[in-house]
């Protein structure tokens, strides 16, 4: 467990490279998600987007991708809603470890 | 009523002043609000096109692979200055697949193409 210190004050992860799947699962724990193989896949997936391009994807971009990589049955917002509620670019990203996307709704 | 039109040219390199992040982002924002902008480089500003750029040294990210994800926004063509590649000694396997190289005319017919301008 990291302390609380590790995340800024909206939740995310300060240092990127403090990421490892028990934080994935502490980050996912407090915003009262418990992680499937579903979340893993697409955790992976936004881990992959920020190694390729850098940055944190936006929504659109986000379910683009999706498509592009998982297929079209996944590649939708009501998708990735169900796994992330709310606002999946912006959940998915805190939990994967990666900065705050930069044009999040 | 259509949207207006709104052509971003980015004029600078990509580090040593924000201006080429700042013309990212805004072309990112107004992307990921539906309206993705038209990119034109010219001058020093084909240089942010350049493959390799390794940016860690200096703490940012590296532009060049944030211009990558451009397609995923629904931004597919980035139109380049011909005449400052040449001056740079560029050639379009520098390039990201969707640059289009554009002569004067091309630009001056993009400048007056657009409802707005957004010049960084």
């Amino acid at each position: 467990m990291l302390p609380d210190s590790a995340f800024d004050k909206e939740g995310f992860l300060r240092e990127l490279d403090d990421w490892s799947p028990a934080v994935a699962e502490q980050l996912a724990a407090a915003e009262g998600i418990a992680l499937g193989a579903a979340h893993w896949e697409v955790i992976e997936l936004l881990r992959d987007y920020y190694r390729q391009f850098e940055s944190s994807p936006a929504m659109r971009p986000l379910v683009k991708y999706c498509a592009l990589k998982l297929g079209p049955d996944k590649g939708k917002s009501i998708y990735l809603m169900s796994l992330f509620p709310g606002s999946p670019a912006k959940l998915g990203s805190k939990i994967a470890g990666l900065p705050k996307p930069d044009n999040c709704l | 009523m259509s949207a207006p039109s709104v052509l971003l040219v980015t004029r600078h390199a990509p580090y040593g002043a924000s201006l080429a992040r700042s013309a990212l982002d805004a072309a990112l924002a107004a992307a990921a609000f539906d309206r993705p902008p038209t990119l034109l480089f010219l001058g020093d500003g084909v240089l942010q096109l350049l493959p390799g750029q390794d940016a860690s040294g200096i703490g940012t990210r590296s532009h060049r692979r944030v211009l990558d994800s451009l397609p995923l926004y629904g931004i597919d063509t980035l139109y380049v200055d011909s005449q400052a590649l040449a001056g740079h000694d560029l050639t379009a396997a520098d390039l990201p697949p969707g640059a289009r190289p554009v002569d004067d005319a091309a630009i001056r017919a993009l400048l007056a193409g657009h409802d707005h301008i957004l010049g960084f």
